[in-house]
């Protein structure tokens, strides 16, 4: 309780110090404290009088300062019907102020009027402020099945540097039991919302310490730190990765920890353990991820609709009291849903935090990394927060891109604002890393066309390159060779298509006419074949194949005198007009030698031509 | 004689088609082997597309962690690195203990990227490093198969060997263990070995060393290669094969491959002093006195040389005596008699099982089950003995080379399931060079009727055609014997060609089909276990019921609740499976871990989990342990849990701390 004993003395010294400071009057105060989360909002709607002789514009909003401290967001904003339509809602400028003559232990912020407030004239307006760590577990440590109490204090009357006619307040606590509170004049219980007052005719700076215990098992999930990382593609996707580090800020958990028992009794064991947490992301996501250092988590579900999509993770384990977890979610947005072009240059409209609900965060860095070749960075942000600007190398990266850092500690769901990063940016530069690889991969074949075209040898008398060459030489002569074989060949077929015709016709002169004119061929071939066999005879690098091709060509001999031979006797048959029968007779047994050898010298053409 | 005359008109034309034929067959072997490799990187994907993209099982994630530390730290701070989160309170000096071959290649990898700006993270980069590297293997296949028997057989085992069952367990995306890139060194090298055992090339001679270098750099199975090369070489010379070229082969990869292996910091003076190296040095020995006396033989006459052979004989036999007796006295007085445990366990399958409970508590080093003979090489268990048959038609140096290869490995494979690993690349050589031969009879034997069958058609003379077509299947049988037609299918083709002169085409073609409709239900089979069996990362397990797929990833539950929830140096005792994940996922300090280098420490943990709480919580206040991890499997029936693995706790414990006995922890089945 050393907490509360403290807020109490700094009660009543305000109480007794309390000059009564300018002319203004709050004839009316209507606050409601909403406890229904871990986070605690605030909302009062004041209405201000202008008792003074002059016009002011200005009114003062005082939070002492253990309040302050965890004061996360502060808006004022006009007072509206609850029945109206949600109109744009205009905030009006509020500074943290010191002014003089005030008592110590309180901290004002001061509330720009949109118009000043004439003498006499009243102003309605509401004022919300949120909260972080301004519920205090109690007791401090449970066990897994216990329930979580809290305890939350506050002051029964509204603390404000002014007179206050006439003030209520209301808290509304979650729909369970309340252990306790603290009773004073006129206070009322109504199902799970308390009321105090109304209270009239209350002096400046005065105030009537209450306190609150019930039961709040709603999960108390803060992000110690949160990095999120907004990087831009012009190629049509926004990639958002954010990563997480958890903390269960409720209860501390003590004693053994079952995790079958959760798991088998889910509603009973753990009631204040943090199961899940739901995220909404913007419409159009895509390619949704979570994952943690060791891999995916797979306790996740994605729905979506066209207003919005909801992701729904699970910790690797329900986080207890004081359990810590990291994790990392990332998604994809189509580009044309938050980059915009105005005035020559573009900017990126999105959200600025989590798009956790009711999720704490202690500190929060965003980045927003810019297209390699951006310039002329500015930051519109409806709050203020540190920043500055990095470069990172990513993907193909010459220069690195323009990353512009966010920083921004206590922040509560109601900072998820938009904010615009404008910066300047060609078109052209889209194209430099495409260009870059279709250059380098130009250059590379290139490279290679020149190395296969190059000589890279060393020296050209060397021992190696001449045999090299000499091979190359003797490669060429037995390709010579090859074709003058493979041209014999089909002198030989020639014959045989003349032998056929004999037999189809039996004009024997024509065959005979058909074999000069081979005969003459054969010599020129011959002729030819001859220089290029003393060649291979005398080169040295040519010994290995050299029997080889010698047997080719003495196989090709035999098998052309082979044939000739079965020419003649074919001819002289026909000549001598003999069966059908008697020359298929003779010539058979020659045309087996013939097959044969030509089988042999075309396994050696073979050979040869492998080489 | 209708036949030949046609087939011999179409010759010309092809000949002079023939270098575009040639550069036509290069362009399309080599996008063959563009898709081999795309198709051996990609049906490893199942398990990022089933599951994620996560490190698999227990010692990539040792690996990971290595090759993270690396990364981050630089390579000279890896040598020194002195791993404090391990083997608590001993400590363990990682860069003197790990074979770095993976994680240098990863890191390098990591560090080649990141300097040209495309940041993939470390795991991204250990995830898929070895499927890059099985595509790199069946390259290598195809390679080492060209050089034995011609490129068909190169294409076909490449093919084979990118999608055997096997290798895909041990390489599928995120099973970042060494033997991802240990298969592509080792054929890489004996590749090599074949190609200057072939060209006689010194060059070549010098690359073999270095890819043996890094195949020390890798994995421990080098051993292997430097058994089986030198079983090679005494082939050869045995065998009457002994030349130059074999020198060369083989005396600069003793020389420059135990200098390089000794500046691997795990294998150290090891490579000259365990016995594993020393049939090398002895066959290093033998090749120099054979080409002594091939040298000697050359210069002396015949007459001389008999008598100087009598002479040496008898006085070297002496001197061989002494050193063998020495050797042998040297290799006695160490009490493995020189051998480390897992290279005893292979020379004796019981060793293990009686004298080191740890090695045997591994399921990995169990002998194999005939089914999973089928499992792991399918079809290629039938096609291997007819590929070395046709390895002995005819037999080279480099045929020879396979056929030791496949026999030595198939006797490995049969000793420990992990070398079934070793036996895949050699089975996928010989079912290559197999199915290509085979391949080559079908289509010579259809080539040869089809032009047989259009001349008749063309020339209809009835009574020549008979006698051609007999000489026709007469050339075809004198050609086939000079092949490879040994083999059984072409024998029965054979027989009926001599039957039938319009048979041996139809029945070709028949036998074709079947032979294609082996590798392609293999594949079937292959696509299957890649996609079913061998995919799982063994951190995520699923299960498939009525309501749809459930996935369990409780390890990783724990695992971070460790990391976010315990203090950072708190100790976390477990049995030894789960100390490389604890360590890499929760980052925390561990008692004992999956290197099992100190069979006490295990003992000890051994003994805690199998004594009564009291002792139990002695023993483990005694390591400062905080934590203890215990998997329990009872409530989604996991079977390998903690208590499946307790026999080998209270063996383990029971063999170092005799008040553990096995009979006290067994239900007496006579009461």
């Amino acid at each position: 309780m050393g907490i509360s004993r403290f807020v109490l003395l700094v009660f009543t010294i305000s109480m007794l110090a309390s000059p009564a400071l300018s002319d203004l009057v709050l004839s009316k105060v209507d606050r409601r404290i909403y406890l229904t989360s871990h986070i605690v909002r605030i909302s009062s709607t004041l209405e201000v009088e202008n008792a003074g002789p002059e016009t002011v514009s200005k009114v003062l909003l005082a939070f002492p300062d253990l309040q302050a401290q965890n004061l996360a967001y502060l808006m004022a904003s006009p007072h509206e019907a609850k029945a109206k339509v949600k109109v744009s809602v205009v905030s009006f400028p509020i500074d943290v102020v010191k002014p003089e003559d005030m008592p110590p232990g309180v901290t004002f912020y001061s509330v720009s009027l949109p118009q000043g407030l004439t003498v006499g004239a009243s102003f309605t307006f509401d004022v919300l402020a949120v909260f972080t760590q301004a519920l205090r577990p109690m007791p401090e440590q449970i066990g897994q099945a216990d329930i979580q109490l809290v305890l939350y204090q506050d002051s029964a009357y509204y603390l404000s540097p002014y007179v206050v006619k006439v003030q209520s307040l209301s808290l509304k606590v979650p729909d369970s039991r309340i252990e306790s509170y603290t009773t004073l004049q006129s206070t009322k219980v109504q199902g799970s919302e308390i009321k105090y007052g109304p209270y009239e005719n209350l002096p400046a700076f005065s105030s009537s310490p209450i306190t609150v215990h019930f039961e709040n098992n709603l999960p108390f999930a803060i992000a110690q730190e949160l990095v999120r990382e907004i990087e831009i593609s012009h190629w049509g996707n926004v990639l958002v990765t954010e990563h997480y580090k958890l903390i269960h800020g409720g209860a501390q958990s003590k004693g053994e920890f079952s995790r079958l028992e959760p798991q088998a009794r889910e509603n009973v064991q753990g009631p204040s353990a943090v199961r899940y947490l739901v995220a909404h992301l913007p419409p159009r996501a895509h390619s949704v991820y979570y994952r943690d250092a060791i891999g995916n988590i797979s306790t996740s579900h994605l729905r979506g609709d066209s207003k919005k999509t909801e992701l729904l993770i699970e910790p690797r384990y329900p986080m207890f009291g004081g359990w810590r977890t990291a994790f990392t979610i990332g998604y994809g947005l189509p580009l044309q849903d938050c980059l915009y072009e105005s005035e020559g240059r573009r900017f990126l409209n999105i959200t600025f935090s989590s798009p956790m609900i009711e999720l704490v965060i202690d500190t929060l860095i965003v980045k927003v990394v810019l297209p390699e070749g951006s310039s002329d960075i500015s930051v519109a942000a409806p709050f203020f927060m540190k920043q500055w600007q990095e470069t990172k190398i990513s993907h193909l990266d010459i220069v690195g891109r323009a990353v512009v850092v966010l920083e921004k500690t206590n922040l509560v769901p109601e900072h998820n604002q938009y904010f615009q990063v404008y910066y300047k940016f060609n078109r052209l530069s889209m194209l430099r890393e495409p260009l870059m690889l279709i250059s380098g991969i130009f250059f590379f074949f290139v490279a290679c066309i020149v190395y296969m075209h190059a000589d890279t040898s060393i020296s050209k008398f060397s021992a190696s390159y001449l045999a090299k060459q000499q091979w190359e030489e003797v490669r060429v002569a037995i390709q010579q060779v090859h074709n003058i074989i493979c041209r014999c060949l089909a002198t030989h077929d020639k014959l045989e298509a003349s032998l056929r015709d004999l037999s189809r016709t039996g004009e024997v002169q024509a065959c005979k006419a058909a074999r000069k004119s081979t005969d003459g061929l054969l010599k020129e071939l011959s002729k030819e074949l001859k220089p290029l066999m003393t060649f291979l005879q005398s080169s040295p690098s040519a010994v290995q194949v050299l029997s080889k091709v010698e047997e080719l060509v003495a196989k090709e001999k035999e098998l052309l005198e082979k044939l000739m031979a079965k020419h003649s006797t074919a001819v002289e048959a026909y000549e001598k007009k003999s069966g059908a029968r008697d020359i298929e007779n003779r010539i058979a047994l020659q045309q087996q030698k013939i097959t044969a050898l030509r089988q042999e010298v075309d396994d050696l053409l073979e050979f040869i031509d492998e080489i | 004689m209708a036949a030949p005359e046609t087939s011999t008109a179409a010759v010309p034309t092809l000949y002079t088609n023939n270098t575009l034929r040639n550069a036509f067959g290069g362009v399309l072997s080599f996008f063959i082997l563009l898709l081999i490799g795309v198709m051996a990187f990609s049906i490893r994907l199942f398990s990022v597309i089933k599951y994620e993209s996560v490190i698999h099982e227990f010692d990539p994630y040792f690996n990971y962690r290595v090759t993270q530390f690396l990364a981050k730290n630089g390579i000279y701070e890896f040598w020194n690195w002195f791993d404090d989160r391990t083997w608590y309170p001993l400590g363990r000096v990682i860069g003197g203990t790990v074979y770095p071959g993976l994680t240098l290649t990863a890191g390098t990898i990591w560090w080649l990227l990141n300097s040209l700006n495309i940041p993939l993270s470390v795991e991204t980069v250990c995830v898929f490093t070895a499927p890059i590297f099985s595509a790199f293997a069946s390259w290598a296949t195809y390679l080492l198969t060209k050089e034995v028997k011609g490129t068909g057989a190169g294409l076909t085992a490449a093919a084979l060997l990118a999608m055997v069952p096997s290798y895909i367990s041990r390489s599928v995306a995120g099973s970042y263990d060494n033997e991802a890139v240990a298969i592509f060194a080792l054929i890489f090298t004996f590749y090599l070995y074949i190609k200057t055992l072939n060209t006689g090339s010194l060059f070549y001679a010098t690359l073999n060393s270095i890819a043996y270098f890094y195949m020390v750099c890798s994995w421990g199975g080098y051993t292997f290669i430097i058994n089986l090369i030198p079983m090679h070489v005494l082939l050869c010379i045995v065998t009457g094969r002994f030349s130059s070229r074999l020198y060369i082969a083989y005396a600069p990869l003793v020389v420059l491959g135990t200098l390089l292996a000794a500046l691997v910091p795990v294998v150290g003076f090891n490579a000259v002093m365990t016995s594993e190296h020393f049939a090398s040095f002895l066959v290093f020995i033998i090749i120099h006195v054979v080409a002594f006396v091939y040298y000697i033989k050359g210069i002396l006459s015949p007459k001389m040389f008999k008598v100087a052979v009598t002479l040496v004989v008898s006085v070297g036999l002496a001197v061989c005596c002494a050193v063998i007796a020495v050797l042998i006295a040297l290799v006695a007085s160490s009490p493995t008699k020189g051998w480390s445990g897992r290279s005893l366990s292979l020379l004796d399958p019981t060793y293990a099982s009686k004298y080191i409970p740890i090695i045997a508590s591994v399921s990995e080093h169990q002998p194999p089950t005939w089914p999973s003979y089928f499992m792991d090489i399918n079809v290629l268990a039938f096609l291997v003995p007819a590929g070395i048959i046709a390895c002995f038609l005819p037999l080279s140096d480099a045929s020879s080379f396979v056929v030791l290869y496949i026999a030595t490995s198939v006797y490995f494979s049969g000793v420990m399931v992990r070398l079934m690993l070793v036996l895949a690349p050699a089975a996928c050589i010989t079912s290559g060079i197999a199915l290509s031969q085979a391949f080559d009879v079908f289509t010579g034997s259809i080539k040869f009727q089809l032009t047989g069958a259009s001349s008749n058609t063309e020339v209809d003379a009835a009574e020549t055609s008979s006698s051609t077509a007999e000489s026709q299947t007469d050339a075809v049988k004198t050609e086939k014997p000079e092949e490879t037609a040994k083999n059984r299918p072409s024998r029965k083709s054979k027989k009926k060609e001599r039957e039938h002169g319009e048979k041996p085409s139809t029945e070709a073609k028949a036998e074709k089909k079947r032979l294609l409709a082996l590798p392609l239900e293999s594949s079937v089979h292959c696509v299957w276990a890649a996609a079913e069996a061998y995919s799982a990362p063994s951190i995520v397990l699923t299960s498939r019921s009525h309501d749809g797929l459930h996935v369990f990833d409780d390890f990783r539950e724990a695992y971070a609740w460790l990391r976010h929830n315990t203090d950072v140096d708190d100790k976390v005792a477990s049995w030894w499976d789960y100390g490389y994940q604890t360590t890499a996922m929760a980052n925390r300090t561990v008692i004992v871990d999956n290197n099992t280098w100190n069979n006490t420490h295990i003992a000890t943990v051994g003994t805690a989990m199998s004594s009564p709480e009291r002792a139990a919580w002695e023993i483990f206040h005694s390591l400062d342990v905080k934590y203890v991890l215990v998997v329990f499997g009872g409530l989604v029936g996991y079977p390998s849990d903690d208590i499946n693995k307790f026999l080998w706790m209270v063996r383990i414990g029971g063999g170092v701390f005799p008040h553990i006995k096995e009979p006290d922890y067994l239900v007496s089945s006579l009461c």
